[in-house]
């Protein structure tokens, strides 16, 4: 970090995402865009000016060194920042080209459509069926008893966990393991069938071989949906993801195609940061 | 030197093996175990003396988990009880022909009063209520245990002796201050004090046969030998007979009045007995010796016994320690709690989750936070005050009723539920909020689908604890009157005046009845047991219901 202060700041605006949209991913359709979100705690601000773009069926991967805002910007897609008090946002989201923050939208089923994974795996300290069980059951996703079931053995094969707990689904599922709870969180955040689903270093806890699985589900989610993730890990980045946001300072310095942004990235501080000289 | 330099320069050394060195370890390994040393000081200090609160209520109160009771063998006779109308027989006259066994002979009609005492005062209603029971009793001998009255119990006890020290101290020493005078002598096999006697004929005239208040001059004579005591105690050293030995002097030599002459006065028996050195005992005035004589009867015919004293938890109050119980204090401190529980669980759950899941955080939200710390700090006395003003005074509602106490005492538990409650839903890790929040649960969803059961061990235990407070609270029911006597429990209900446990123990502790003694101690240790009970209660619910996470 020292080091970089004293650099000269070449000042790079981030890529206009009408051009990005050109040329990287064609073949996508654009799920989600935000226009100049600039995100304040309190005094203190922490985003300043993210233009950004997410397309559908891709993992666009937000990188960065810690502080850089892009959990922030994370919890800004799905309006979790709401429910933290002081929290001052300006800026245009949209989902589906609809803008999440006006007002007619319910913040409570967007976060439907927006599903969300932590960190730390956090499942509810019930049974491992009730876990999954509780979105749908909530947003009326299922008519009947047979229904839910269907719906949670689905969630949770999709999360490539039913064939692991399909006989203990009653025990509680914070009996599991580490692995096994997020992607039992997984399963949760996919039973509501969301359109988006947004991972918070959802392996950061987890050791290489509970990561190996998740990045597979992840490789395997997005075939039908749209999956943003935090990371930390460069390679997770580049293993994982379609698209790469690098974030630096609460500013969005590059994003583009994650190929071009781990060998050929525009900006020095990108290309510092991929090759690990910073962060 | 530079500021530099002085970063830069090593850090000398350290000598571990140095004197200096090995004194500071010796020191800190003396630090560490002193600090040990204080906690368990402590320790055994609260431990001991909760030991000995413990065992002075056990050895104080254990008496009065039994009573001393007669096996009375009563005649319903028909003559005196109707078949067809029990409630209204003399039962006295039963109860009196059933004593008659053991009445001494010869005894006097007051003498054979004072037996019936020997039972409690209850006793002919006793028998009312069994033959009302039992109609078909009558004509037919029963056989009830009946209670005998205190000073019986507390005899049989062996709380209060049977006979007591006949002289007070005051009494012995005036007697030694005389002794070592030399006024006192054995005279004519008679223990006897020889006074100067100023025969005042202002007082005494000559006859024959002499006549005057004898009785008053030897008291005075008797005053002159200590004119610093102003006791009435010290004049019944003075045998009955005595003025009789003053007058019998006049009338043998009447030139004697209007003189100073010495005359021997007996003593009375305490008094000679204290001169021989025996110490001088009385029967104790609670008791007459009729009494004595047919309790003792009782005792060797073998019909007095003494079983586990359940009256204590299943009659209500009595004027009559043989008689009262706790059922009526339990009663109403249940209906209390009762109410104070319907009021302050909703009530303070509602708040605590508005203030901390709802409420903005500014000035105001801030002063309610901090006025429900100084409510949960404020001395009950006061509650109990704005209890009998408001409650009492402006909404008019019954005087000494559990309904008020109850809201009395949740003004109290309140704070208590809603500080506990507060805490326990912060301690709900955030991450549980946020998993139930993303996946679209809404605020009410967030927290009563998953904050509030987490959080329910904690607000268990600290209603829990908030209750037993209140279960101990006195001042309070004091000042609206819920210390009410209760000789029903039938009686009682929510808008009914009533009694609670601690308020019954005030009032049996103010009682002077020896027997109250060990009733307040027993009615303490039952308090104390529903204590503990609620506290077992609230560590197991905690362990139940806690969930790991």
């Amino acid at each position: 970090m020292e080091a970089n202060v004293a650099r000269p700041i070449i000042r790079v605006q981030a890529p206009a995402a009408a051009q990005l949209s050109e040329e990287v991913l064609p073949s996508h359709e654009l799920k989600m865009t935000a226009r100049d979100v600039n995100l304040w705690y309190g005094e203190k601000q922490a985003l300043f000016d993210v233009s950004l773009d997410i397309f559908d069926s891709s993992v666009t991967a937000l990188i960065g060194p810690s502080g850089c805002g892009k959990s922030t910007f994370l919890r800004c897609l799905d309006r979790m920042n709401d429910v933290i008090e002081g929290v001052r946002m300006t800026g245009d989201i949209t989902l589906d080209g609809e803008n999440i923050y006006a007002p007619q939208v319910d913040p409570v089923q967007l976060r439907a459509r927006v599903g969300m994974v932590f960190q730390k795996p956090n499942p509810f300290p019930k049974s491992i069926f009730e876990n999954v069980a509780y979105g749908p059951r909530i947003h009326g996703l299922a008519r009947s008893k047979a229904d839910l079931e269907e719906i949670v053995v689905k969630s949770l094969t999709r999360a490539g966990l039913f064939e692991e707990v399909k006989d203990r689904l009653q025990e509680s599922g914070t009996g599991l393991s580490g692995g096994q709870q997020q992607r039992l969180c997984i399963a949760r955040a996919i039973s509501v069938n969301p359109e988006v689903l947004l991972m918070d270093e959802p392996c950061s806890a987890l050791d290489p071989i509970a990561t190996a699985r998740i990045e597979t589900l992840m490789d395997e989610l997005r075939k039908s949906l749209c999956i943003v993730i935090v990371t930390h890990s460069m390679q997770q980045a580049a293993r994982v993801s379609q698209r790469t946001a690098f974030f630096h300072l609460g500013k969005l310095v590059e994003v583009g195609d994650t190929t071009k942004m781990f060998t050929n990235p525009t900006d020095v501080r990108t290309q510092d940061y991929v090759t690990g000289r910073f962060g | 030197m530079s500021d530099a330099q002085t970063i830069n320069r090593q850090p000398r050394a350290a000598n571990w093996a140095s004197d200096a060195a090995r004194r500071r370890v010796r020191r800190r390994y003396a630090a560490d175990r002193r600090l040990q040393a204080y906690g368990i000081i402590a320790i055994a200090l609260a431990v001991g003396l909760l030991g000995i609160l413990v065992t002075s209520l056990v050895s104080t109160g254990f008496p009065a988990f039994v009573q001393t009771k007669v096996d009375l063998a009563i005649y319903v006779d028909p003559s005196k009880v109707d078949p067809k109308d029990p409630a209204n027989g003399n039962f006295r006259a039963l109860v009196r022909e059933a004593l008659a066994p053991f009445v001494p002979e010869g005894a006097t009609d007051k003498q054979k009063i004072d037996v019936t005492k020997i039972l409690t005062s209850d006793a002919p209603y006793i028998v009312r209520d069994y033959v009302v029971d039992h109609p078909d009793t009558v004509g037919k001998t029963v056989t009830l245990p009946i209670a005998v009255s205190d000073p019986y119990d507390q005899l049989q006890k062996g709380v209060i002796p049977k006979e007591v020290d006949a002289l007070s101290w005051s009494q012995v020493r005036y007697f030694e201050r005389l002794q070592t005078r030399g006024v006192v002598a054995e005279e004519g096999g008679r223990t006897s004090l020889k006074l100067e006697v100023y025969v005042d004929p202002a007082r005494i005239e000559a006859g024959p046969p002499p006549s005057g208040d004898f009785a008053a001059v030897a008291r005075d004579s008797l005053q002159a030998y200590l004119p610093d005591v102003h006791d009435t105690a010290l004049f019944a050293m003075l045998a009955d007979d005595a003025p009789d030995a003053l007058a019998n002097r006049v009338a043998e030599d009447p030139s004697l009045i209007g003189k100073t002459a010495q005359v021997i006065f007996p003593v009375a028996k305490p008094f000679a007995q204290l001169a021989n050195g025996e110490s001088p005992k009385v029967l104790n005035p609670r008791f007459t010796s009729t009494q004595i004589e047919a309790f003792d009867t009782m005792v060797a015919k073998g019909v007095v016994h003494m079983p586990f004293n359940w009256e204590l938890f299943f009659n209500a109050d009595s004027r009559f320690p043989e008689r009262a119980g706790l059922a009526g204090a339990v009663t109403g401190s249940f209906y209390a709690l009762l109410v104070c529980f319907l009021l302050s669980f909703p009530i303070g759950i509602a708040a605590a989750i508005y203030l901390e899941e709802f409420a903005p955080k500014n000035r105001l939200t801030d002063l309610i936070e901090v006025n429900i710390n100084n409510l949960a700090a404020v001395p009950s006395v006061v509650f109990g005050l704005l209890g009998l003003a408001v409650f009492l005074g402006y909404f008019g509602l019954p005087r000494s009723a559990p309904l008020v106490g109850g809201m009395v005492l949740s003004l109290m538990t309140l704070p208590t539920i809603i500080i506990a409650t507060r805490a326990a839903l912060k301690a709900v890790p955030p991450s549980i909020r946020e998993a139930a929040l993303g996946i679209g649960a809404s605020k009410h969803q967030v927290i009563l689908h998953h904050v509030l059961p987490l959080a329910m061990p904690g607000i268990l235990t600290g209603t829990i604890i908030g209750m037993a407070q209140a279960l101990g609270e006195t001042a309070p029911l004091l000042l609206i009157g819920m210390n009410a006597f209760i000789p029903s429990v039938e009686s009682m209900g929510i808008l009914e005046p009533a009694t609670s446990l601690p308020t019954q123990i005030y009032s049996w502790a103010d009682s002077p009845e020896r027997g109250f003694v060990s009733r307040t101690s027993a009615a303490i240790l039952v308090l104390l047991g529903f204590l503990v009970v609620m506290n077992i209660v609230a560590i197991t619910l905690r362990q139940m219901f806690e969930r790991k996470w």
